[in-house]
């Protein structure tokens, strides 16, 4: 089949196909990174911006690497997180930018919803690498290539997302993905992070205990707790915190034996997870951002090769 | 002499309980008669012959940005605008540059209107010196020269002994209390309304409870001092229950609904659209049926607009930083009218929550076509089908959610004082 979305905006806008063709493709081009010489000329010509208003260590070099590894030119540019800040508006941002013909503009940005403002005001293609708190779909789709490689499958996986869900963009890009791709989702956290109506979304059943979410899980995702977010109306503390709603040696125990645990980093060690997990036999943390490259070469990939093939 | 009659419309003025084919006889400015068969060799004549006739429409709450934020309204664009969507009378808000809580400020207000507005306008001053929430304005000397009511809307009062003050205060002189009800630190940094769709888009949602613990407390405070309150833009189940209740308990209090809150839901604003972004903001189907049944039953007394207009630069950004507000006086009728067609009230309660019951809430002496009174009349065409076109509007600012509408009915002549102030042939 073909791709046929210009932009990546989020994973609400992807079916089954495109995903399972996604997660193909990066499982194709995976072997380049292991290679001698890491490079392939498919992208050779094609100007890739990564456009970076928040700050972001693993998700911008993955995309960076990803871009050179097709042989794009990839530019990075970042900025405070308000473009009104240095007095220009994102849109007037934006403009200039594709002034300068690129082919791609990968944007993360601090403001839900930008990536939808750029991609009604640009002509080029826009991925989203993370926008406020609503998605971030090159994350999930890595999530689910480590997810498919361990298990096989993520049909019928029951996956538990653990921590601050209202302020996560991984766990809303996960929830649509693993939705659609036949998984069933748990989720736990403080009573102040389950955001109203989370349930809507996908196939998720919200658990008041960690241990009840984690039970018989095939998946055990923890989410970062933003230590920068983390107001004194939303946590008593961190020590609280780690202790209900950390994992540990202990509480990993419910989960399946098979049972892989992931993080989408940066992680807070002794915080959300303890380092006797978060380095411990069942973690595919590492694996993560490994196969971080791959789907991220598969996204820059297909976008490129739309036009072509709408023009057909 | 001046005449003026308007000729074979259907008259509808719910103060008099009227209904009728007849025509009416205005002379200097003032109605003379309302009859079958009214003839003056000297007097201009309208034909309203398959039209509606109405008392001018009143609008209790408007943000006529006049002085301070020119670039998006003043008082001449915004009183067009008033008069285009068949609007005689507005009450606007005094969250101006500087804020409308001084004698200086209203004197200006009223002198431009005076000289430049198209309707007359009434202004509503603040509760609180410069909204700031820590002394009283000089309620006495502001209603003396013309001030029709207080309020702080947009900056709620969040002291309830300084709302307590304040109503003790107004009551004596007549003044109305008028609240935007939202407890700000409910409020805190959302965007829309706190729900699944807030969820879906990532974005900071508003509780209903924001919105029903403020009211529950001015109600409660205005059942303590006695003093008259009207409750703005009532946007939640909750707080429509809270006004219907107190008034069977005989509080003084009034409410009223705007059209977009009886129009759209937070369904609006998918997409990320900036022109769904206002305060309170728009809320669930559940609520949104909450009003409709308060604006049927008479718990909301007017439709008001909370016309609040922005520039292009402050609604084409990011939604998290866009200003929140949309102009409504020019949609306000068409949408109103949807809902006599949809069978929510029948169109003589549509007259009156745009007429008479608001300018009853702030105390007007406008909203009736009584013989003697001052003739500001809207003949309206229940029928006319046409879009709208965020570009063609009066308003200086064009952020409605209602662009690209297909709308039928519209105001086609409103007369202002005897005076023809819009004309949709012109």
């Amino acid at each position: 089949m073909a791709f046929r979305h210009k932009h990546i905006l989020g994973i609400e806008h992807l079916s089954a196909e495109d995903i399972q063709l996604i997660l193909d493709t990066a499982e194709s081009f995976k072997e380049i990174n292991s290679r001698d010489i890491k490079k392939v000329p498919t992208l050779r010509g094609k100007t890739i911006i990564n456009a970076f208003f928040e700050a972001s260590t693993r998700t911008r070099l993955s995309f960076e690497i990803a871009g050179k590894r097709l042989s794009a030119d990839s530019v990075n540019i970042s900025g405070s997180t308000s473009s009104v800040v240095k007095g220009e508006t994102l849109e007037d941002t934006a403009k200039n930018i594709e002034a300068m013909a690129p082919d791609i503009i990968v944007i993360r940005h601090g403001h839900s919803g930008s990536p939808h403002y750029l991609a009604e005001r640009v002509g080029c293609s826009i991925i989203n690498a993370g926008d406020g708190a609503h998605e971030h779909p090159s994350q999930a789709l890595l999530d689910l290539m480590t997810m498919r490689e361990h298990k096989g499958s993520i049909k019928g996986l029951e996956v538990a997302i653990v921590g601050d869900i209202t302020h996560s963009r991984v766990a809303r890009s996960n929830i649509y993905a693993l939705t659609r791709m036949g998984a069933r989702i748990r989720l736990a956290g403080p009573g102040t992070m389950i955001p109203a109506g989370i349930e809507k979304m996908g196939d998720v059943t919200v658990f008041n205990d960690l241990r009840d979410a984690i039970k018989d899980a095939d998946v055990v995702m923890m989410l970062r707790i933003q230590l920068e977010r983390q107001s004194k109306t939303l946590l008593p503390s961190l020590r609280e915190y780690a202790r209900y709603f950390g994992l540990n040696q202990e509480n990993l125990k419910l989960a399946r034996p098979d049972a892989i645990v992931m993080h989408p980093g940066p992680m807070n060690r002794g915080v959300e997870i303890s380092s006797y997990v978060s380095d411990g036999e069942q973690n595919v943390i590492l694996d993560q951002v490994e196969n971080g490259v791959a789907v991220r070469m598969a996204l820059l990939y297909l976008v490129s090769g739309v036009d072509a093939i709408l023009a057909e | 002499m001046e005449k003026l009659i308007i000729k074979g419309g259907r008259v509808i003025d719910p103060a008099q309980n009227l209904d009728e084919t007849l025509d009416i006889l205005i002379e200097n400015g003032v109605v003379v008669s309302i009859g079958g068969g009214i003839d003056a060799e000297d007097a201009e004549v309208i034909d309203a012959t398959g039209k509606l006739v109405t008392p001018g429409l009143v609008d209790i709450h408007v943000h006529l940005r006049d002085p301070g934020f020119e670039y998006k309204e003043d008082i001449a664009s915004g009183t067009r605008s008033a008069v285009a969507g068949g609007f005689t009378s507005v009450a606007c808000m005094p969250n101006t540059k500087p804020v409308n809580d001084n004698h200086t400020i209203t004197s200006y207000i009223l002198q431009k209107a005076e000289k430049e507005g198209s309707c007359r306008v009434f202004p509503i001053a603040s509760i609180t010196k410069g909204m700031a929430g820590e002394s009283l304005t000089e309620m006495g000397e502001l209603k003396e020269i013309g001030c029709c009511a207080v309020s702080d809307d947009g900056v709620p009062v969040s002291n309830s002994e300084m709302m307590r003050r304040a109503m003790e205060y107004a009551r004596p002189f007549g003044l109305a209390i008028v609240t935007h009800a939202e407890d700000l630190a409910l409020v805190g940094s959302g965007v829309m309304n706190e729900g699944p769709v807030a969820t879906e888009l990532g974005l900071k949602g508003i509780p209903w409870v924001a919105e029903d613990a403020a009211t529950v407390r001015d109600v409660m405070l205005s059942e303590l001092t006695g003093c008259r309150l009207h409750v703005c833009h009532v946007s939640t189940k909750g707080s429509v229950d809270i006004v219907r209740q107190a008034k069977r308990r005989g509080v003084p209090v009034t409410c009223e609904a705007t059209p977009h809150h009886f129009s759209l839901t937070e369904e609006a604003v998918r997409g990320y659209n900036t022109n769904a972004k206002m305060n309170p903001p728009l809320r669930s189907e559940e609520d949104r049926q909450a009003v409709l049944a308060g604006l049927a039953d008479g718990t909301i007394d007017a439709i008001a607009t909370d016309h609040a207009p922005h520039h292009l630069d402050e609604k084409n950004v990011e939604f998290n930083i866009a200003m929140n507000g949309v102009v409504g006086l020019e949609t306000a009728l068409s949408l109103s009218l949807q809902l006599v067609r949809d069978g929510v009230i029948d169109l003589h309660r549509m007259i009156e929550l745009l007429t008479c019951s608001p300018a009853r809430a702030l105390d007007l002496p406008v909203g009736t076509l009584e013989i003697g009174s001052d003739a500001d009349v809207t003949i309206i065409d229940p029928d006319l089908k046409w879009t709208v076109d965020a570009q063609q509007l009066a308003s200086k600012s064009k952020n409605t959610p209602f662009d690209g509408w297909e709308m039928q009915g519209a105001a086609v002549c409103t007369v202002v004082g005897g005076k023809v102030m819009f004309d949709i042939a012109k």
